[in-house]
């Protein structure tokens, strides 16, 4: 499945500038992997040291939050857009 | 080019509704989100067109998370105007209206205007930053009609 990756400004650092990229995967985990095998320094910012989406960023497929569906194990379909966005937090 | 930072504009309403949000969000923080006009590099302008109040998912009076389906929907809904989310807004229940140590961590958009309420004092107090590399500037605010 190819899908579209689209970066928040914060993280385009780590995909030679791209606001946007595509990626092949059956999963959002699937994409991810797809992803960091290319841009590595992405990898951090995205899944955290137990295996699991990092708490600082929010990742949608379409307009869905994954966190509300199977998270990283969330399917995805081709022409798929993954919207990555940092989250708003503070104290 | 040295940077100037913008002033904060809100109407009364919007300074009302901001206010009005921290109060209702009581005993925790509140937050909510800020759109309006960015420049050509994505920088504010510093008019804000619309307040978005969102829920604190944490429900904490320490710490605020913006859910994460406000601030899609807000974002949407302000890039369907050709704007984009320029900041965020939260309170802080029991302390000053400056950034605490994990607001400072957790600023992840240089671009952003950060305002926080204090709700210390019998009267709010509204307060804006830029939060950048781990530093911290405040800007002015302007209030339409409040002296």
């Amino acid at each position: 499945m190819a899908v579209e990756v689209k970066l928040p400004a914060l993280l385009r650092v780590h995909a030679g500038g791209a606001s946007s990229v595509s990626a092949e995967g059956s999963t959002i985990g699937e994409v991810f992997a797809d992803l960091t095998a290319r841009h590595p320094g992405l990898a951090a910012n995205l899944v955290g040291d137990d295996g699991s989406l990092h708490k600082f960023v929010n990742v949608y497929r379409n307009d869905d939050d994954i966190r509300y569906l199977e998270a990283l194990d969330t399917k995805v379909a081709d022409g798929d857009v993954i919207s990555i966005l940092p989250a708003v937090a503070g104290g | 080019m040295p940077f100037v930072p913008p002033t904060l504009r809100l109407s009364l309403a919007q300074y009302r509704g901001i206010v009005a949000h921290c109060y209702d969000g009581l005993p925790y923080e509140a937050c909510g989100v800020l759109a309006g006009p960015v420049e050509g590099a994505g920088e504010p302008t510093g008019d804000v067109t619309t307040i978005y109040p969102c829920i604190n998912t944490d429900a904490s009076a320490r710490t605020y998370t913006v859910d994460s389906r406000d601030l899609l929907r807000s974002m949407r809904d302000a890039e369907s105007r050709g704007e984009e989310l320029i900041g965020v807004w939260h309170s802080h229940t029991h302390t000053d209206a400056y950034p605490s140590d994990t607001d400072v961590r957790q600023a992840m958009e240089p671009n952003w205007i950060y305002a926080i309420v204090s709700l210390k004092q019998a009267e709010p107090i509204l307060r804006a930053y830029r939060i950048r590399d781990g530093q911290t500037e405040e800007i002015d605010i302007d209030v339409a009609g409040l002296a």
